[in-house]
Order: C-alpha cells, then sequence, then structure tokens
C-alpha cells in the first residue's frame, strides 16, 4: 500500500467518519472537523473528499433517512471499510513510531 | 427561513443530477443550523460560499445513465446516413429534386408576398374600417362613368345633416414648386382640412398637427423636410410656395409607407390656404357642379358604407337645377381603394384584385408543379429501394420503422429545399422588387410567414413521401430478395398525368405570356396622331411664367436648340377635363355627350406635330380665329357632320367656327378609343409649356440653352421637364410590369417542368437498360430505340397542348375583353406554344434516349 493514497484532509475526513459512525455524513463531519480545529470547514470540501475515499474504497456508503431540515432530502451515510480501517491503523503506527524517536529534551523546547 | 433561492437554482444547474439531492440536502441542513447558531443574515453569507466550494469537476461531471439511450434516436441517425448516402449516389436526381421544389418554393414564396403587399396596401391606417373616399357616377352617354371628384359644398352638407359621417375632410392634390434659400424641388402634396390628420393618423413626429388651422403654415413629410433642411431643425423654418407665398413648417410627419395610396403626398397644407391662393377654389365655395375636389370621410362606428351610400346618393338630384348628368354620390371604402378601383357603368367591377388572383393562382400552380415532379422523382427511384426495404425487413425492422424512416427522408429533403428556396428568394427580391415597383422585404419575423413556410414544406415531404413510406414498406421481404417483385403495370400511370398536367400549364402560361406581350405590343404600335420624338414639357407652376408667352417663345426660337413651342392647359399626355354643354345642328335631343375641352394656343399643332384630316390650323392671319374650333375625328363622327369645316357649335351661349379636323391624338389610355375632344385658343389657360427640341442638336445641348433661357425668366423655380415619349411609355407600365413577371414566372414553370421531365426520361432509360441491350442484340436501330423511348412523352405533350388550348383562349380571350383597342388571338400563337414545347421535350427526352441507345449492348447485358 502505497501511503501517498491518502492526503493529509482525506485523513481527518477518514477519522472523522471512523468517530461519527453509524451517524456519519458530510454536514456532521464538517461540523466536528470546524469544532476540533476551529477553522471553517465547507461541506462541499468534505463532501469530495468522501468521494474520493470511497473510490479509494477506504468507505462505503448507503443513502440514509430524510428529515425536514433538509428540505425532505436524503442524507449520504458513510462507514469506514476494512480497508479505511487498515489504512488508518498503519498510517497512525507510522506516525506513533516517529513519534516515539523524538527525544525528550526536543519536546520540551516546543511546549 | 429557507436558504437563497437564486444560489439552489445555481447548484441544481450546476451540480450532476444524481448527486443533487444529498448536496442540496446537505446544504439545507448546514444553513438550519448555522441559523440557530449564527443568526440569518451570517448563515446566508455563508451559504454562498458553501455553494461555491461545489463549483469543482468531481460534482459536476454528470453520471452517465446505467440504461442504453433510447433505439429511435439510433435509428434516426442511421436513417439520415442513408438518406445521405442516396443522396450522395444519385447526385443528378438529388439536384433535381431539391433545386426544382427550391425553385417552385422560392415563387410561390415570392408572389406571397407580393399578395401581401397588396392585400395589406392602406392598412396601416387606424381608421382603416371607416374610412371612405366620396366617388359620383355621372351619366353622359348611354353608360354610367365614375369620378372621385365632387363639389365643395357637399362637404358641408355632409356634416351639418348626416349624423353618420364622425369627420369629413375636403382635399386636393398639387404639384406645386417648393424654395427654401437655394433648395427648390418639385413636390406633390394635398391642400386638407384640419381633422385630415386625425381621420388618416398622420403620425407627428415633430411640431403639431394644428398648423393645418393655420393658413401660413404647412406640414413636411419627413423625407421632404430632409431634402430641404437637410439635418437642421425645420420646425418654424420659412418655405416658399410657388415662389409666392412665404410658409411656416408647422410641423414634420412621418412619411405614408410605400404601401399607402399617399405614398407620394410630400407636404400637407391647410385647405383655407388653397382657397385663398387657387382662384377656382374660391370660385367654387358653393358651387354645386363645380366638380373638381376630393373628399374623405371617415364614419361612426358601427355605420354601414352602403347604407350611407344609400343615403347620400341623391343628394344633387334632390335640390334645385338637377344637372343634365344626374350625379349618384357614394362612398369606395379604403379597403377597396387600391384593388376594387375600377367602375363600368355603376357598378364595381375590381380591378388590381385580378392580378391578385392570376398571380396566386400562377404561384399556385408553379408550385404545384414543383411538388409533382418532387413526388414523380421520388416515388420513380423508390422502386429501386425495394431491397433496402427487404435487407431492412429481413433483418428486423418492423413496418412502423420503414414508414418513419421513407417520411424522414422525404421530410429532410423539404427542408432543404425550403432553406435553399429562402437564399433564392433572398438574391432575388432585389430584382423583383425592381420589376414589380414594390419595396418588399422578407417577413423574417411574421410568425404566419414561417408557419406558412414550414407548414407547405412538412405537407410536401408528406405527400412525397407517403408512396414509398405506405406503399414500399409493404412489402414481403421475400419476394423482394428473391427478385419477383415488379412494379405493377399501372404504377406509372398516375406518374404519367401529373407530367401531363405540368405541361398544360406550362403552355397554357406560355401562350399567355405570348399574348400579353403582343398586346403591348399592338397598342404600342397605334398610331397616337402626334410627334412625340423631342417634344418636351414643362408645366407652368410660378407666376414669373404666366403672360410672356410671345417674349419666351422668342427666346427660345432664339437659341436654335428650340424648334417650336406653344403652351396649353395640359399635357400632350393626358387629358385635363371635359365639358358637357356643347350643343350642335342636328344634335339627337337625348345626346348630351362629355367632349373633352383642350385650350392651346396658334402654335400647339405644329409643336405636338398632329395631322389635320380637312381643313386649316389656327393661323394669326385670321383674328376670327379667336371664335374657331379644331375637332378630333371621333368628334366630327359623334356630331354626325359630313363637311365638318363651316359648321358652326355652340359651347355654353358662344359660337365656334369649326375650321378644321385632326386625326385623333391618343392623349390618354393606349388601350382606350379616343375620346371625342375639340380644341380652342386660349392664352390664359395656359398651365404647361410644350417644347418641340431642334433635331439637329443633341438633346442635352438642347435642353441645356432652353434651361437657360428658363433660369433667365424664372431664377427660382427648378428647371424640370418631362419627355413626352417616357411619359407615354409610362402609360404602358402596368401591361409591360405584367408582361414581365408572367414572362418570368412561365419560364420557371417550364424550367421546372423540363427538370421534372429530365429527371423521369433519364429514369425510364435506365430502367430499360437491358431491354434496349436485348432489342438492339435482334437489331434495333439507334432511331427505333429513341422512338421507343420518345413517344411516351411526345404522346403526353400533345395531350396536355389539346387540353391547354382551349384553356387558355377562354382566359386571354376574357382578359382582352378588358381593353377596348386589343389584338387578336391567332392560331399561330397558339401553334408556336405548342410547337416550342414539344421541340423542348424532344430535346430533354433524345439527350436521355439516345444516350440509352447508344450503349454497346454487351455492357448492359453483361450484369447478372
Amino acid at each position: 500500500m502505497r501511503r501517498s493514497d491518502l492526503g493529509e484532509f482525506e485523513e481527518v475526513v477518514l477519522l472523522a467518519v471512523a468517530v461519527l459512525v453509524p451517524k456519519a455524513y458530510s454536514v456532521m463531519i464538517a461540523e466536528e472537523l470546524e469544532r476540533e480545529t476551529g477553522q471553517t470547514v465547507s461541506t462541499g470540501a468534505v463532501h469530495a473528499a468522501l468521494q474520493r475515499l470511497e473510490q479509494k474504497g477506504y468507505v462505503t456508503s448507503v443513502m440514509g433517512e430524510a428529515t425536514a431540515e433538509r428540505g425532505g432530502r436524503r442524507k449520504r451515510l458513510f462507514t469506514v471499510s476494512a480497508l479505511g480501517g487498515r489504512v488508518l491503523t498503519e498510517v497512525r503506527s507510522v506516525r506513533n513510531r516517529l513519534w516515539e524517536r523524538i527525544v525528550p529534551p526536543t519536546l520540551l523546547e516546543w511546549s | 427561513m429557507k436558504p437563497p433561492r437564486w444560489a439552489d437554482t445555481f447548484l441544481s444547474w450546476l451540480v450532476a443530477p444524481h448527486l443533487r439531492e444529498e448536496v442540496l440536502g446537505d446544504l439545507h441542513e448546514r444553513f438550519h443550523l448555522r441559523v440557530q447558531r449564527l443568526g440569518a443574515a451570517k448563515a446566508r453569507q455563508r451559504y454562498w460560499r458553501e455553494v461555491l466550494a461545489y463549483v469543482r469537476p468531481a460534482f459536476m461531471k454528470r453520471h452517465p445513465s446505467e440504461y442504453p439511450q433510447p433505439t429511435h434516436t439510433d435509428m434516426i441517425s442511421n436513417y439520415l446516413k442513408i438518406a445521405f448516402r442516396n443522396l450522395v449516389k444519385n447526385r443528378v436526381y438529388s439536384f433535381i429534386n431539391i433545386f426544382g421544389l427550391a425553385t417552385g418554393m422560392a415563387v410561390a414564396m415570392l408572389i406571397g408576398l407580393w399578395i401581401y403587399d397588396e392585400v395589406s396596401f392602406d392598412k396601416h391606417h387606424k381608421n382603416y374600417d371607416r374610412i371612405a373616399q366620396l366617388w359620383q357616377f355621372v351619366t353622359f352617354g348611354p353608360e354610367k362613368s365614375s369620378y372621385n371628384v365632387l363639389p365643395i359644398p357637399l362637404a358641408g352638407e355632409l356634416r351639418s345633416k348626416y349624423p353618420d359621417f364622425e369627420s369629413v375632410s375636403l382635399a386636393v392634390s398639387r404639384e406645386v414648386v417648393l424654395t427654401s434659400g437655394d433648395r427648390k424641388f418639385t413636390k406633390t402634396g394635398k391642400y386638407v382640412e384640419p381633422v385630415f390628420s386625425r381621420m388618416m393618423s398622420v403620425n407627428m413626429l415633430a411640431g403639431t398637427d394644428a398648423g393645418l388651422n393655420d393658413i401660413n403654415s404647412i406640414l413636411l413629410s419627413r423625407s421632404a423636410a430632409t431634402t430641404f433642411f437637410g439635418s437642421a431643425n425645420p420646425i418654424n423654418q420659412l418655405i416658399k410656395l410657388n415662389n409666392k407665398r412665404n410658409l411656416r413648417v408647422a410641423g414634420v410627419y412621418q412619411d405614408f409607407p410605400p404601401n399607402s395610396t399617399f405614398s407620394d403626398i410630400a407636404f400637407l397644407a391647410p385647405w383655407k390656404l388653397f382657397v385663398a391662393i387657387d382662384a377656382g377654389g374660391k370660385d367654387s365655395q358653393d358651387k354645386w357642379d363645380n366638380n373638381d375636389y376630393q373628399l374623405f370621410a371617415q364614419l361612426k362606428p358601427g355605420a354601414d358604407f352602403d347604407q350611407v351610400s344609400a343615403k347620400i346618393r341623391d343628394i344633387r338630384m334632390k335640390r334645385d337645377n338637377p344637372p343634365a348628368y344626374k350625379p349618384e354620390f357614394f362612398l369606395h371604402p379604403m379597403h377597396k381603394w387600391h384593388l376594387y378601383s375600377d367602375f363600368k357603368d355603376g357598378v364595381n367591377t375590381g380591378g388590381l384584385i385580378v392580378f391578385v388572383w392570376l398571380f396566386g393562382i400562377i404561384g399556385g400552380f408553379v408550385l404545384l408543379m414543383a411538388c409533382i415532379n418532387f413526388m414523380n422523382l421520388s416515388t420513380a427511384r423508390s422502386e429501386k429501394r425495394a431491397k433496402e426495404v427487404g435487407i431492412r425487413k429481413a433483418v428486423g425492422s418492423v413496418r412502423s420503422q420503414l414508414i418513419f424512416q421513407f417520411f424522414s427522408e422525404s421530410l429532410l429533403l423539404a427542408l432543404v429545399a425550403f432553406t435553399l428556396s429562402l437564399v433564392f428568394v433572398g438574391f432575388a427580391l432585389p430584382f423583383f422588387n425592381q420589376m414589380a415597383d414594390k419595396k418588399m422585404t422578407i417577413l423574417w419575423s411574421n410568425p404566419g410567414f414561417w408557419l406558412v413556410g414550414l407548414g407547405f414544406s412538412l405537407l410536401t415531404g408528406l405527400i412525397a413521401g407517403s408512396y414509398p413510406a405506405l406503399y414500399l414498406s409493404s412489402f414481403q421481404p421475400v419476394k423482394v430478395l428473391k427478385g419477383a417483385f415488379r412494379a405493377g403495370r399501372f404504377a406509372s400511370v398516375p406518374r404519367k398525368v401529373l407530367v401531363g398536367f405540368q405541361f398544360t400549364v406550362s403552355v397554357t402560361l406560355i401562350i399567355g405570356t405570348i399574348i400579353v406581350f403582343r398586346q403591348i405590343e399592338y397598342a404600342k404600335d397605334r398610331p397616337v396622331g402626334y410627334n412625340r420624338s423631342g417634344l418636351i414639357e414643362i408645366s407652368i407652376s410660378t407666376p414669373e411664367l404666366y403672360g410672356r408667352y410671345e417674349s419666351l417663345r422668342n427666346d427660345l426660337l432664339g437659341t436654335g436648340a428650340v424648334a417650336e413651342m406653344a403652351e396649353s392647359n395640359a399635357s400632350v399626355t393626358a387629358q385635363a377635363g371635359g365639358v358637357a354643354n356643347i350643343t350642335w345642328r342636328g344634335q339627337a335631343a337625348d345626346l348630351k355627350p362629355l367632349l373633352m375641352s383642350n385650350r392651346i394656343t396658334h402654335d400647339y399643332g405644329k409643336t405636338v406635330g398632329w395631322r389635320l384630316a380637312t381643313g386649316r390650323d389656327f393661323s394669326r392671319q385670321f383674328s376670327t380665329d379667336s371664335t374657331a374650333v379644331i375637332l378630333n375625328e371621333t368628334a366630327v363622327k359623334l356630331m354626325g357632320f359630313k363637311n365638318p369645316v363651316g359648321e358652326i357649335i355652340s359651347w355654353g351661349n358662344e359660337k365656334y367656327n369649326v375650321i378644321g379636323v385632326i386625326r385623333d391624338m391618343v392623349k390618354e389610355s393606349p388601350f382606350k378609343p379616343v375620346s371625342p375632344s375639340f380644341f380652342v385658343l386660349n392664352y390664359k389657360a395656359a398651365n404647361v409649356i410644350h417644347i418641340k427640341l431642334a433635331p439637329q442638336l443633341s438633346a442635352s445641348e438642347a435642353l441645356a440653352k432652353v434651361e437657360q433661357v428658363f433660369r433667365s425668366y424664372n431664377p427660382a423655380a427648378p428647371f424640370d421637364y418631362k419627355f413626352v415619349d417616357e411619359t407615354y411609355g409610362r402609360k404602358f407600365g402596368h401591361e409591360e410590369r405584367i408582361g414581365k413577371l408572367a414572362g418570368v414566372f412561365a419560364g420557371l414553370a417550364i424550367l421546372i417542368s423540363c427538370l421534372g421531365l429530365f429527371g423521369l426520361a433519364s429514369f425510364m432509360a435506365e430502367q430499360r437498360t437491358k431491354e434496349i441491350g436485348i432489342r438492339k442484340v435482334l437489331g434495333a436501330s439507334v432511331f427505333t430505340v429513341w422512338q421507343l423511348l420518345s413517344k411516351e412523352f411526345v404522346m403526353l405533350v400533345g395531350i396536355a397542348f389539346c387540353l391547354a388550348a382551349p384553356i387558355a383562349h377562354y382566359v386571354l380571350s376574357d382578359w382582352l375583353q378588358n381593353y377596348e383597342y386589343r389584338t387578336e388571338l391567332s392560331w399561330w400563337i397558339f401553334a408556336l406554344a405548342g410547337a416550342g414545347v414539344l421541340a423542348v421535350t424532344l430535346l430533354m427526352v433524345s439527350f436521355q434516349s439516345i444516350k440509352a441507345a447508344l450503349v454497346n449492348p454487351i455492357t448492359s447485358l453483361r450484369s447478372e
């Protein structure tokens, strides 16, 4: 598996999907990311990232129920696929390994 | 609280359909969340930014449909492909087919435009349905004649006693000289009463039409204002009328359109002014028998022209002293002015409407012929396509699909022809306008035009396609593919009937064209009784030229450019007016004829070159000539004098000696008999100067010298002269125009039928290739083969001729009845037309049949 397959924003979106399942759809994810990062995140960007993730096979989707706020339109609910889960774990372990190799004095300098 | 609607509209257009639901849903849900958190205004702002985030290819790209495209579109593209291949494969037929139909459509379109223009004449007036002109029938001889000139007091009578009239306006047309600064032009205009402008819905562009109330004002048309004042503001400028009176330009109105009775009216002046400056007008104020003025009327809504006519009919006869000519007034409604302007013996006999019908019928026939060609060739060719039908059926076409295929093909052809015909019309219209003396344009923006044009193309396509579509599609594939298919023996009968019909129309048109031209030539060759060459006329419109006859004549003769000069009350090519109070010895009691009066000077006869039958011309040597009269031959015949010279006739109370008789002079229509006329001396009635240019000088040299003399007498007026032979030639304008149009249409009709003939002949020759081959092997000569193929067509032409000759004879003798001076329907015209058509037919057919006959039988029999 090539690491370059997953962009940084995609990774965050994928994580958010994992967090929010079974209620993971673009609005929820965008709101979540806004809350977490403090920056504005548009549903368009999230939706586009989700489309790419789905193409790569990291998430799967089904149409959910409709609500009044949506003007009676259904939402597309996303779940992380097994492949997606494996990719996330792998990315995480790469990061962890790197984190563990940072020497403590450097960490102290940052804080 | 709803998100911005525009943003949603934009998104629904932008985002691919399969994503619309989730995207819009997401946006709306988020919008709601934001409204709760940030308030409506902020939420809306954000909404737009959110929307813009969707402008990415991933959302815009349409999902390919998971179902295949509808089968029909595939099949239609196949049909079009096959249709196109067929066109290219049979180039000649395709060309004949499309070109012929396009020509026919173009002719029909031109004629349609012409008819539209004629029928819409005067329609731009707002009160079109309620305006009428007053006319009267009068009885001078055995028949009633009609005049559109009336006495002045009738206007007041109508206004005061007849409540059906909303408004009534007197009017009179005059040609005057208008001068402004150094610009001087002769213009025709009308003196009218103030109501005229509202009645005729005159469109004022500047100033007001109140000027018609002011005796010192004039209204100019926009074009006239531009000729006099250029781009300067014409309002309140001064303009001089006939070099006598200064008038203030009170208003400028939009020119009457070209298809209006008033199209040549360059100015409108107050009626009061006319009464003030015109002696006749002043004199006629309360004279019930001075019939010299026009009268226009607008009826109240709901009033009926016929009923009102009946009410006003006898106004004059109920008054004191009813005149012997028994005037009957009537209304001639505006919608009849242009097309129904002829009266005969008190009945409206139509007029130009005849030509509307005539050309309408010709156009219809030409179009019909083009359609027949189209159908003939389409059906003839379609038999060749039986195999295609067989194959299509074998691979699974159902009949409805084949029907659809053939219809779409012929519709395509018809539409191509329609487009082409628009191009033709675009090119031909300038020439056609010139020939028909019109200003027509293609009605690009008229929905009716498109409806008719496209509707017609559709109809042609459907009719032409119906044979292959309905008949060919019924074949059984087994039979067709085995080669057992054969067209029935009578399959070609309808085709022959149609070709025969085409030739009937062509022959009729040819005969008609020849007769029209013969009639024009005949009238042109008529002896006119005077010499037109080198004769010019100048009308006297300014006071400087009045009463200076002798000095003007001496000066003109002194230049050497002028052979003779005279004056009279009217142009040689027009009859100014007649009188009914002439009496003579031996007059029948009930005979009160109208005699045309001509007031001339001594030198008139020499100037116009009339020819004396007996007696002598006026002469200065006889002082008694002031009470002498010269008659024309028709007048002598009417009066029944054996020895006219020396007879005495009375005009009112005055007695005149007949001193001579001249040969009839054709002053009016060259198609009508000459009216009885007389000539007397009267130097005061002069309106026109006649000048015979000296033959030894060229016309331009002579005119330059004449102009110098006129400039010295009359520097203010323009030097406007008219050549008599041109004015005379214009009398044929109408007939010549019809002749030319008929000629062009006949030519096109023949062209179209020749195209069709050529196509059919070549098709037949091709179909009989094998037969010809076998005949040749068995010993037939080229001549017999030629005979075999041509016989059929020659027979068709023969039958067509037999049909056309009586039709043409009937129609044309009817037409010639309109002319009292007319040519004969000679047999040789018919023979010539028949022979001409036969020759063209043989030429067309022979080309094909000889080509077929010359083919080596080896080539034609080799296959199979």
